[in-house]
């Protein structure tokens, strides 16, 4: 290895563009699919030919002409739904993954830090909350308080948190035992500078890989749950009620309803694509042949 | 070559030894899964003192007279304490007595047992089916794969595997749902339409072999067991393709560990057959972790049922809980809730006693 006196740091784009030359195939195909939905999701509004909780025309039109899509069950617009939809349900998905992470990284970290009944407390905690499926405690609590934006966003992220909490902790405690954090301890430093400056650093990989996996989850069940009727709310649009309330169209043969589920499964799949490219990266990791 | 026990030192006394602290590490953990349980059960039952406190008022309406809300809240216990209310509820539990719907009416109680009772039995039968389908065809196909690793049908398998994890349930069932409609009409449909028509008739005639399996599997009491098995055929296969991804992708992994080993190296120099070294030789002693994984997915079961229920109209425990999420009747949700996460946790607690049982490292103290 070159010394370091000599090594220039690259930007952080620079390095990016150039990881980005060596890329597979699928991890290209995976952000293309990203930025698409990221764009689509950020303009909506200026994209979409409707709104959408406008009736714009007759229920159940077919695909062509004004309605590029056709219609739904009201006479929306089917293609205004779709991109509404990216802005909505991928929108509430990051805002939970961002919230269980700031929730469950945080408590997860700090635990591994100081250990003590802090430590037994949340572990506990969050062993009950793991040891059954997620989406039946959320179905429990959004019965329990009703089922709107804000209870779901809540609700998923608390959930999710316990599932971050254990991995963060984790990661953690194999880092705090190390002989540059008792130096740093003993230094005098404050547990916000060893977290952001000695922790973090060094638990950045599985936390971003565990972030991507942890998006696709919250965002499966998101969309479960509105297809369940019991998550987001008409007239907002969503993927997940969009499939359930146009469902009666497949008995006709029409595809229709098969879109916002297809638009679905196109995000998952092109963020796992993303997340392996990445893990193969960082740890060298190959398949198993 | 295969009885490992033979080896000196590991006979006889060592193994009679070996049953206590095995006996004792199964006990510990059946032990923490009740605290579980029991935890889990607390959550479960304090959701309902989340609701508004004018609950009985506003579902018995503003005209109702104060006698008629009081009596309403006594019948549904309101009226004693959380801790008193907690233990009566978990004891009636334990008999399979969940309290009352809320849905029930002073001088019409409706039982939340008796609203389940049936349900139950539908998930069960739906899930168990699964199973028989899913679980030996999982193995079956990790095994080919281990076997042919790197052909063309090894990546094909593991690929679209790889999607049906990745893609809501919803999206398969329908999927399923749509082959089998437009199966004799697929060049009349909108798909068929937009593509060449060279093929979509060639689709369509594909399509058209397959058999007309029911998009609704609608029962009740009348049905006939081979009726109600057919109509539960696409429902099942959904949940098949659900969760044979991780079983088939952990035995191949398993398997090819396996198949590393010196003794099938023996093996393939004796001029066995591949097909024969791999079920007779390498499986037997891949069991342990493809029982855990089996375990785990039959867990994960329990939660797939509840989507492929609602898309099918199946009159099953997960559509109970749904509707009952959705008009709010707590103690159906409680007892729904309580009854997935018992599932689960016991599913769960089997994977690891199996896990712990034939790790032959265990059986023997340190």
């Amino acid at each position: 290895m070159t010394p370091a006196v000599t090594r220039r740091r690259r930007s952080w784009f620079s390095r990016l563009l150039k990881e980005m030359r060596h890329a597979r195939f699928t991890a290209w195909f995976g952000v293309l699919v990203i930025l698409a939905y990221a764009i689509l999701a950020l303009f909506a509004p200026q994209i979409a030919p409707y709104n959408e909780a406008t009736v714009a025309g007759q229920p159940y039109m077919a695909w062509g002409g004004h309605f590029l899509l056709g219609t739904d069950q009201l006479g929306r617009d089917v293609l205004s739904r779709l991109i509404y939809g990216a802005r909505n349900t991928v929108g509430i998905a990051v805002i939970t993954t961002c919230l269980a992470f700031l929730l469950g990284g945080t408590l997860g970290i700090v635990a591994a830090l100081y250990g003590g009944w802090l430590d037994q407390l949340c572990s506990r905690i969050v062993d009950v909350f793991m040891s059954i499926p997620s989406v039946i405690f959320a179905l429990l609590f959004l019965s329990a308080f009703g089922s709107s934006i804000p209870n779901l966003i809540v609700t998923l992220a608390a959930l999710d948190a316990t599932r971050v909490f254990r991995l963060a902790r984790a990661a953690a405690g194999n880092v705090v035992v190390m002989d540059f954090i008792q130096i740093a301890r003993v230094r005098g430093e404050s547990a916000v500078w060893l977290i952001r400056r000695e922790i973090l650093p060094n638990i950045m990989a599985p936390l971003i890989v565990e972030f991507g996996l942890r998006f696709c989850f919250v965002f499966l069940s998101i969309a479960a749950l509105s297809f369940l009727g019991v998550g987001i709310q008409p007239p907002t649009a969503d993927w997940g009620s969009m499939v359930r309330e146009n469902a009666a169209l497949i008995s006709y043969g029409n595809i229709t309803p098969l879109l916002p589920a297809a638009a679905i499964a196109l995000l998952t799949i092109a963020i796992n694509f993303v997340i392996d490219w990445y893990l193969y990266r960082t740890s060298g990791l190959r398949d198993e042949r | 070559m295969t009885d490992v026990a033979e080896v000196p030192g590991r006979t006889g006394p060592g193994r009679q030894r070996a049953i206590v602290p095995l006996l004792g590490t199964v006990l510990q953990r059946l032990g923490l899964g009740l605290v579980t349980l029991f935890m889990v059960s607390i959550v479960i039952y304090l959701s309902i003192e989340a609701l508004p406190g004018d609950f009985a008022q506003s579902i018995l309406g503003r005209s109702a007279s104060p006698e008629t809300v009081e009596a309403y809240r006594q019948m549904l216990g309101f009226d004693r304490p959380p801790i008193e209310r907690y233990l009566s509820w978990m004891a009636g539990a334990v008999h399979g007595d969940f309290g009352s719907s809320l849905t029930s009416r002073p001088g019409a109680v409706r039982a939340v047992s008796a609203i389940i009772g049936p349900r139950l039995y539908n998930t069960f039968f739906l899930a168990a089916m699964t199973a028989i389908i899913a679980v030996p065809l999982a193995i079956l196909l990790g095994a080919l794969t281990a076997l042919y690793r790197g052909s063309f049908f090894d990546r094909a398998v593991n690929g679209l595997t790889l999607m049906t994890i990745s893609v809501p349930e919803f999206f398969i069932a329908y999927i399923l749902c749509y082959l089998v409609i437009s199966k004799d009409m697929f060049a009349m449909t909108q798909l068929g339409q937009l593509l060449p028509s060279w093929l979509s008739s060639g689709i369509g005639s594909v399509l058209s072999l397959m058999p007309k399996l029911p998009t609704l599997a609608a029962i009740n009491e009348s049905t006939t067991i081979g009726e109600r098995i057919w109509k539960l055929l696409l429902p099942s296969l959904t949940l098949t393709l659900v969760i044979i991804a991780h079983m088939m992708r952990m035995t191949r992994a398993v398997l090819i560990n396996v198949l590393a080993s010196p003794y099938i190296e023996m093996g393939r120099l004796k001029g066995l057959s591949s097909a024969w070294i791999v079920f007779k030789h390498a499986l037997p002693n891949a069991w342990a972790p493809i029982a855990t994984v089996v375990a785990f997915n039959l867990a994960y079961l329990i939660v797939g049922v509840v989507v492929v229920e609602v898309v099918f109209v199946y009159p099953g425990i997960g559509q109970l809980m749904v509707d009952a999420v959705r008009s709010r009747d707590m103690p159906v949700v409680q007892a729904c809730a309580l009854i997935f996460a018992a599932t689960y946790i016991v599913l769960n607690l089997v994977a690891d006693v199996i896990a712990i049982v034939t790790n032959p490292r265990l059986m023997y103290s340190r």
